[in-house]
Parts: structure tokens; C-alpha cells; sequence
């Protein structure tokens, strides 16, 4: 018995698909006829918010996306940056917001498995992992099963997988409630000239299929992931992928096999929208139809329909054109690691994407207008309004700045991760040079004596609420910042851009901002965007994340020896701010925490000093000049001396008596473009006289040493203290009793 | 000395594994796929990597387990060859029978993954000789099941016969390891399955080569 492939095209199920009447209107003028079922599928595959960018593209076009190390920049899977010797970074990141709500564990694992998926499709060899993970407030009732799922699938597909995760973000707020935000980030390592694209090349070549096999999971993912949240969201589980670590590391090691071998023209892995956008995206960059027969296509469930098949995200799958002289040596590759081979189709002259099923013909579309015809919208907006200046004499100094700091290391958002990164495996092929914890991953160059590459993942959302131009600015010059810590030379960034619903003339405002400032920084460091994604309409009964434009970036060490650690100091070294004295108490987490306020404008990021610090103190951690080194950032100086020295197990000695300014805005500030820096105290002379010639801003603030942080007589407060403090917040919430959460709060 | 390292569909620390096995004994392990019903003649330690063979869906290492290429390790192992298990490599040994006890999954019911301190108990058999009894080494852990089980017989009889090699050193247990067990061998001392990773804690990138002793004793490459 046949299965029907027909279905009625009634404007509710146009409606049902995403697809508003005028961009149906756009389809009949595009194909002259009603669609079929399948092709509506398709149609609303490819033209969703999450696969089409048709309102964030006129935005992301004015992203710098060029330099001279940038091999190849968005458009891929994955950016690709020359890292020197032959050698390139291969990176990307990527949101698995809407499914991680739905399903946590599947979501994030499934999120985890698609990036990895992005990095590997391209010939890299997976090295690093990083996630940014946003949730509702720790009271949330759902706050707890939601980290506790996402934290698990990001460790579940990652670890078994094979890749160490050395970075991340975790942080709650109230505005992730109802929609949280998993932002999976993976590089892999490749040789230059042995790296894969999607561009079929060549007629009448076979189109074959890879991997795991299809099944119902995941139909409509896309489109369920381009959509506002209501009550109604229990019921769109379905729409969530089931992960195979397993299956994913086999793939793995079968593709890098198989291209080793020259059989591979262009391969795509089949993400959102599965068969359809992967085969879609092949023929249309290569100038070319595709003809798939579903017939041929490995099924895990009986009577699959052509509209399944082409919606299925089930997970695990590559889509290849392959030299057909080569069949035989790929086939055996991949039963070798037990994987499905199946050539479907083939390219073609003609410029059509034909589906066959059963002898049917089920869809005949136009293969260049499905991707690049694709509506796109100039969406109102609004300038975002600027909240008005708040001095830090009129923010209240605490009643005991011990009391303060304590609280600040043991809240929510500046306590320990600890509790999330020991369940991912952070050391695995060996080559972890710093694990999460510090200001930035850091894991070797695998073959090389001294390389090594840095990472990390920033964005600071209540920044980007108060102002999103300066907010964007924020964010990267923050990753930035991270990776100079490190003494690796930042070269490039992914962005993975989390916001409501564009239809709202603020919201876009907000992201139009964010991505103005965006651009200003990445063109002021020469920082490029390589690689991105965009989550759009992340709102649950009209109300909105905080937006988030996460930036994630790649750096690069020449020599590992002489990487700078948060944790080295030792006792008698000197303790040396590099930048300008704490003054910004706007948006802080002082202010929010402490006094518990939210007001006030996001610092700004002058970006001409921002370069300037951060170029000396990268060319003095490459000279050697420092045991310990940590950027400046939430919390301000009071809080980075506090990490630093529970990182090293040390004491410290500061007076602010050299520094201008109220003491709380001295301490907890967030001021930008800023670093803790400890070295020898002949060291130090040298430092700061060499600070003083280059026009760097610079306080000597104490000595390392004893066991306990002392700040003039503002607080004393024993390393022993801070540390049970800054780590037992999260293992208490998770783990402790409602009572001991409570407690904690 | 010649090494091999098996690699099995699902297993990830193969390539860690066979990079401490070269930087130590000075030449690469050979490798032994899957579908293999032989090992090459003249290896003296059989390596069986961590992982998630085969995903690990169904209990750690049981499908490993029973893949063709067990019969070819026991037959070498009854011979008198060195086997090596580390994590899944040791897991898939106790499935396989060649060690006593079990690994259930850990007391948190989460992975974890981390830096612990491994008491040396046994520096006398042939994987810990370059260690001293009651030495103290840095070792990481990464595992989802490590919890080591064995009821009480079983337990008095491998204590009572030193087959317990490693201890997780006081305070710094991971998984709920009964008597705080980390590594265990045979009774014949030529097969030891052990859950913490001493491969990716032999050199200065990985801040410290605590993992070295266990390779240079099975590898017969002491230092002096």
C-alpha cells in the first residue's frame, strides 16, 4: 500500500507551517500552481526564521567578516582561520534554545551533537568545546530540572563523544523563565588545504547519504524553533531530536576516514530541516538541481511519508557528492564503522530540487529560489532609549564591605561552575592546558611543539538591556579580553545572537544596536565574525529574554610556557591594576545583588584603550613578566582579586590609597578594558615604569601573601572563607535540600 | 617492549592512550580493530582505552565484552601477557570476567570528572613497580560508573590478597567506591583494570607526569 502524500492546502495549514499569507502569495508567484503538502514542507523548512535569517540578514551583512588570517568566514558550517604552519581553526557556534525548554537533556545533547557536526562536516577534527547557558531564576520552579537536564546532555553527547569542554557561561535571571538559552560552541582543527565545503560540483554525480538513519524525530524542529512559546509548549516535545553520541563519534571518524581518501566533492551535515536544507544549500551554491528518490533513503519507522522525511532532524546524518570512481573505498569506510551508506540521487542540469517517493514525483521546486528568494525583511525598529547617568555618589556603600564581597563570590551568578564542568569531561585527547575556571580554555595545537589556542564566551545581557550598542560593544571586547588574559592574540569570533520577537519594532531596536556595536568592536581589535547563528522570538507570553548576543572566540599562542594562569601568584609578588581606577557602579552586580536595584547605564567600552591595555599586557605575559594574570568584570576589581587569590590559595594585601574615587566604586566598579596583574616586585618596577611609557593607566595595589584578603581596613575576610563560600552556592542548590537553597539565597 | 592499543567503535581515549604509550616506551602501540580474532604475535601489555564502547547504552562494557576480539585478549592474558584496563577498558574487563567485582554507576548519579589523589597500596606488581607503597599521586578521573562493587568474599579475598592496587587516597573518593577502591589486578598479577586516566597526567602540558610510573613499569622503560 502506497502512503499518501496529499493533504489539502487549507490557510490553516499554511498558517500551521510559519508561513504568513504574503510569503504564500510569494510562493505560488515563485512555482505558478498550488504547492504540494511536501512542497509546503519544504518551503516552510526553508524559509523559517531560523533557517532563512530573513530578519536578521540585512543586519548580519554589516558584520566585518574579513582579515588576513580568515580563511573562510560565514556561509559554511563553520568559520575556518589560519592559525600559521599549514593550520587552521575550524569554528562555530550555535543556540539550542527552544528544544532545550522542551526537552533539556535531548535539547542539549542534540545541541552539542549539531555544532560538533558543523565543525567535522568541514574536515576538522573536533578539539574544544564550549556552552553558554542561560536560566530562569534559581527560584524558578523549573530552574533546577532545567540545569540539571541541560548540564547533563551537554556532558552526555560531549563525553561520549570525545571532545573536552573548556569553556562556558552559566547565569540566571528571571527573563529566561520562560525561555532558556543553550549556545553550543565547537573548533576542530584542520589542514588548510584539506578543508571540505557544500558546493556540489559536477552533473549527473551521485548525491549519498551518511550516517544514522531517519526517523519521525524532530519534524518541524525549524519552524517550532522560529515561533513564541505559550502554554501550549508540552505539546511540541515531539519536535525535539533524540541524540547518538555513539553514532556521532563513528560518523566522525568514518568522515575524516573517508576524506583522507578523495571521494568527497562537498558534504553538508543535515541539521534544521535536515534532508531538505542539506540538499537544498548543496545544489544552490553549486549551481545545480538535486534529485532525491526517498525510496533509497535508511528509514528507522515504517510508512514514513515524503513531508517526514524531508522535515526529519533526526540526528547523526551528512549528506555527500561523491566521485562515483570512489564508491566502493567510501561504502566500506562507513560499513566498517557501521554507519548507513545509501546513494539517494543525484545532481542534475536543470536547477530543480525533484523528491521522488513511490513512483510519485512529490515535489518540483526551484533549487536557487528556495534558499536565496527567501523573504527578507527590513523589520521596524526603535532606538532604545538610554537609561539616565547614575555617579556612584549616589549609590550607597555597604554597611560591611566584607559582608558585600561574600555575597557577590557566593551568589547565583558570580559563584563557582564547578558544579557544571566536573560532569563534562574537561581533559580528554590530552591536551587541556587550562580548564574552565580560569579567564579562557586553553588546549594545544596537537603536533606542534609550543601552539596553543584559546577560548572563551562572553556576553553581558544586562548591558545589552540598558544599552544595546554599548552592550554589543561589551561582549566582545570582553572575549576579547578574556583571551588576551591568557597572553594568546585574539583572531576571531562566532556570534550566536539570542533575542525576542523581531516583530516588535524594541526588540528589534535592541538587536540592530547590538549588532552596530558588534561591529565597532570587532573593527576596532580586528576581531572578524567569522561563523553565527541567530535565535529569534525567544519570548514566552510576550515577555522577552534579556538579549543576548553571545560572542565566542578563538586566539592563538605562539607558546604555551609562557600562557598566563589566574591562579599563579606567589607569595610576595606585587599586585598591579592595568587600567583606569573603578568608577562605573551603573547596571553592576553590586548595585543588582548587594542593594539589590537595577539601574543606571551599561559602561562603555572605549575601544582604543580597551586595544591599548590589552596589547600590553599580552606583550608582557609573552615576555614572561607576570605569575598571575585576570581580567576585570562583573563584580570589578574586588571581586577579580578575590578569584585570584582563591585560585592560588593566597592571601593579599591591598590598599586603594594611590586610587581616586569612593571606595565601592573602587572595589566593585565595572569599568572596561581592565586587568589584575601579580609579578615580582623587581618585576613590578619594571612593569609599571614601562606602563608609564606607553600611556597605560596603572596602580600598584599590595603584595601577595598570609591567608587571608585584606583591603586597607574595608575588609579581611580568610581565603578559606571566600572559597567555601564562592563554591558551595551552586552544589547547595542543585544538590542541598529546598531548605539549604533557601538558606543560601 | 611491544604495546597494543584495541580499539573498539565508541571509544575516545584511544588516541590519549596510544600518545602516552609512544612518549613513554619511545615507539607507537600497535592497534587492533574490533573485528580482529588475533593479536599481533610478540605484544606484551594489551591496552584497552577509555570510552563509551558502542555508547555504552546498555551496561559499561558489556557488548564490548562479548566482541570477538575478548577471546583473542584472554587467551594472551592467560599466557602470562599484560593487559591493561583504564575506565571502559577496565569496566569491559570486569564484564569480560577477567577481574573481579563490578563498576555501578557513581553514588552522585552524575559524570564527573576531575583531579583526585590515588594511594599506591600494591607497588609490587608488574603495572606499579615504579611507585613506593603509600605513595601519593595526582590522577584525573573522568567517568559516569566507577562505583566499584564486590560482596563480601569476594572483597576479603582480594584485599587479603593485594590485588587492590589503587585507593582513592582519604577525602578524595569520586564515585562511592566500596573500601575506596580505584585499580584492582588478578590474582596472577598480569591483568589490571583501574578507572582514573593516568595517560593524560604524564607530562608538563598537563601540569604534572604523576601517570608516568604506571606506564614506565608496564612498559619496562624505569628510569634508572
Amino acid at each position: 500500500m502506497t502512503i499518501s502524500n496529499s493533504r489539502p492546502i487549507t490557510p490553516e495549514l499554511i498558517a500551521a507551517h510559519g508561513l504568513k499569507p504574503d510569503e504564500y502569495e510569494r510562493i505560488l508567484s515563485l512555482i505558478g500552481r498550488e504547492p504540494t503538502f511536501t512542497e509546503l514542507g519544504i518551503f516552510s523548512a526553508m524559509w523559517n526564521e531560523h533557517c532563512s535569517y530573513k530578519s536578521s540578514k540585512k543586519w548580519l551583512r554589516t558584520l566585518p567578516t574579513k582579515g588576513p588570517r580568515v580563511i573562510q568566514g560565514p556561509g559554511e558550517n563553520a568559520g575556518v582561520v589560519d592559525i600559521d604552519d599549514g593550520d587552521c581553526v575550524v569554528f562555530k557556534m550555535e543556540s539550542h534554545n527552544h528544544p532545550s525548554y522542551i526537552e533539556p537533556y535531548q535539547g542539549a545533547a542534540t545541541g552539542v551533537g549539531g555544532i560538533l557536526r558543523d565543525v567535522f562536516t568541514m574536515g576538522a577534527r573536533p578539539v574544544a568545546a564550549m556552552n553558554a547557558l542561560r536560566f530562569g531564576a534559581p527560584d524558578h520552579p523549573k530552574t533546577r530540572h532545567l540545569v540539571s537536564g541541560v548540564v547533563a546532555g551537554v556532558g552526555g553527547y560531549g563525553n561520549s563523544f570525545g571532545v573536552p569542554t573548556v569553556g562556558g557561561e552559566v547565569e540566571f535571571d528571571p527573563r529566561y523563565n520562560g525561555n532558556i538559552l543553550v549556545n553550543a560552541f565547537a573548533a576542530g582543527l584542520a589542514k588548510s588545504d584539506a578543508i571540505f565545503y557544500s558546493k556540489a560540483e559536477g552533473v549527473g554525480l551521485p548525491v549519498v547519504y551518511l550516517g544514522a538513519k531517519t526517523g519521525r524525530d524532530g519534524v518541524g524542529g525549524a519552524t517550532m524553533a522560529s515561533a513564541e512559546f505559550d502554554e501550549s509548549i508540552e505539546e511540541k516535545r515531539p519536535t525535539v531530536q533524540v541524540g547518538d553520541p555513539f553514532t556521532e563519534k563513528c560518523l566522525l571518524e568514518a568522515c575524516l576516514e573517508l576524506m583522507q581518501t578523495g571521494a568527497v566533492i562537498a558534504i553538508q551535515d543535515m541539521g534544521a530541516a535536515g534532508l531538505t536544507c542539506s540538499a537544498v544549500e548543496m545544489g544552490a551554491k553549486g549551481d545545480l538541481g538535486i534529485e532525491l528518490n526517498l525510496d533509497l533513503v535508511p528509514v528507522r519507522e515504517d510508512r514514513m511519508t515524503a513531508y517526514e522525511m524531508m522535515l526529519s532532524e533526526s540526528q547523526e546524518r551528512m549528506l555527500m557528492v561523491l566521485r562515483p570512481e570512489k564508491e566502493q573505498e567510501a561504502e566500506a569506510i562507513f560499513h566498517k564503522w557501521g554507519l548507513d551508506f545509501a546513494i539517494v540521487g543525484k545532481t542534475t542540469d536543470d536547477l530543480r530540487f525533484r523528491i521522488l517517493h513511490q513512483g510519485e514525483e512529490v515535489a518540483n521546486l526551484p533549487i536557487k529560489e528556495l534558499g536565496d528568494e527567501a523573504p527578507e525583511y527590513d523589520r521596524p525598529w526603535r532606538e532604545p532609549g538610554k537609561p539616565a547617568p547614575l555617579p556612584a555618589s549616589l549609590v550607597a556603600e555597604p554597611n560591611d564591605y566584607g559582608l558585600a564581597l561574600l555575597k557577590l563570590v557566593g551568589s547565583p551568578n558570580q559563584s563557582s561552575r564547578r558544579w557544571v564542568y566536573e560532569q563534562y569531561d574537561t581533559l580528554i585527547q590530552g591536551n587541556s592546558l587550562q580548564i574552565p575556571g580560569g579567564d579562557a580554555g586553553v588546549v594545544r595545537v596537537e603536533g606542534h611543539p609550543t601552539k596553543a589556542l584559546a577560548f572563551s564566551s562572553d556576553v553581558t545581557p544586562r548591558y545589552v538591556e540598558a544599552d544595546p550598542f554599548e552592550g554589543g560593544k561589551q561582549a566582545v571586547a570582553e572575549c576579547w579580553r578574556n583571551i588576551t588574559a591568557t597572553g594568546a592574540e585574539p583572531l576571531a569570533a562566532t556570534d550566536n545572537l539570542n533575542f525576542g520577537n523581531p516583530e516588535k519594532p524594541d526588540t528589534m531596536g535592541q538587536f540592530v544596536k547590538a549588532i552596530q556595536g558588534i561591529g565597532e568592536a570587532c573593527r576596532a581589535l580586528d576581531f572578524p565574525i567569522v561563523s553565527g547563528n541567530v535565535s529569534l522570538y525567544n519570548e514566552t507570553n510576550g515577555v522577552a529574554i534579556l538579549p543576548t548576543p553571545t560572542i565566542a572566540g578563538v586566539g592563538l599562542l605562539p607558546d604555551w610556557s609562557k600562557m598566563a594562569r589566574i591562579g599563579g601568584a606567589a607569595a610576595g609578588d606585587q599586585i598591579v591594576l592595568i587600567g583606569s581606577d573603578g568608577s562605573h557602579l551603573g547596571q553592576s552586580v553590586y548595585l543588582r545583588d548587594v542593594l539589590g536595584i537595577v539601574d543606571g547605564p551599561a559602561p562603555e567600552v572605549d575601544l582604543v584603550v580597551e586595544r591599548r591595555n590589552g596589547e600590553f599586557v599580552r606583550s608582557a605575559i609573552r615576555n614572561g613578566q607576570f605569575s598571575a594574570c585576570h581580567d576585570i568584570s562583573s563584580g570589578g576589581l574586588a571581586v577579580a582579586l578575590a578569584e585570584m587569590a582563591m585560585a592560588s590559595g593566597k592571601g593579599m594585601q591591598i590598599s586603594l590609597k594611590d586610587c581616586n574615587g569612593p571606595a565601592h566604586a573602587l572595589l566593585f566598579g565595572e569599568d572596561q578594558g581592565r586587568y589584575v596583574v601579580a609579578m615580582p616586585a623587581d618585576m613590578a618596577n619594571f612593569l609599571c615604569a614601562n606602563a608609564e611609557g606607553a600611556g597605560v593607566p596603572f596602580r600598584r595595589l599590595g603584595t601577595v601573601g598570609g591567608t587571608e584578603l585584606v583591603i586597607d581596613d574595608l575588609l579581611r575576610l580568610p581565603i578559606e572563607q571566600l572559597r567555601d563560600t564562592h563554591e558551595s552556592w551552586f552544589p547547595e542548590f542543585m544538590d542541598g535540600s529546598s531548605n539549604a537553597a533557601a538558606a543560601a539565597e | 617492549m611491544k604495546s597494543a592499543v584495541v580499539q573498539l567503535p565508541g571509544l575516545n581515549r584511544d588516541r590519549d592512550m596510544i600518545a602516552a604509550l609512544t612518549k613513554i616506551g619511545g615507539k607507537p602501540p600497535v592497534t587492533v580493530w574490533q573485528t580482529e580474532t588475533e593479536i599481533p604475535a610478540g605484544v606484551d601489555l594489551i591496552v584497552i582505552p577509555g570510552g563509551f564502547s558502542y555508547g555504552d547504552y546498555l551496561r559499561c562494557g558489556a557488548i564490548a565484552a562479548r566482541m570477538p576480539i575478548m577471546q583473542a585478549i584472554k587467551a594472551r592474558a592467560e599466557a602470562g601477557v599484560k593487559v591493561l584496563g583504564v575506565c571502559n577498558g577496565f569496566q569491559i574487563l570486569l564484564e569480560a570476567g577477567m577481574l573481579p567485582g563490578a563498576l555501578m554507576r557513581n553514588a552522585s548519579l552524575k559524570f564527573v570528572c576531575k583531579e583526585i589523589r590515588l594511594e599506591v597500596v600494591n607497588a609490587e606488581t608488574a603495572f606499579s613497580r615504579a611507585y613506593a607503597k603509600g605513595q601519593i599521586l595526582r590522577c584525573p578521573v573522568a567517568h559516569h560508573d566507577g562505583n566499584y562493587f564486590a560482596d563480601a568474599e569476594t572483597m576479603a579475598r582480594i584485599e587479603g590478597n593485594g590485588q587492590v592496587v589503587f585507593r582513592y587516597a582519604e577525602g578524595t573518593n569520586p564515585n562511592g567506591s566500596m573500601n575506596d577502591i580505584a585499580g584492582v589486578i588478578n590474582e596472577k598479577g598480569n591483568v589490571l583494570g583501574m578507572m582514573p586516566h593516568p595517560e593524560n597526567l604524564i607530562e608538563a602540558a598537563h601540569g604534572g607526569a604523576d601517570g608516568r610510573g604506571l606506564f614506565a613499569s608496564a612498559l619496562d622503560v624505569i628510569a634508572a
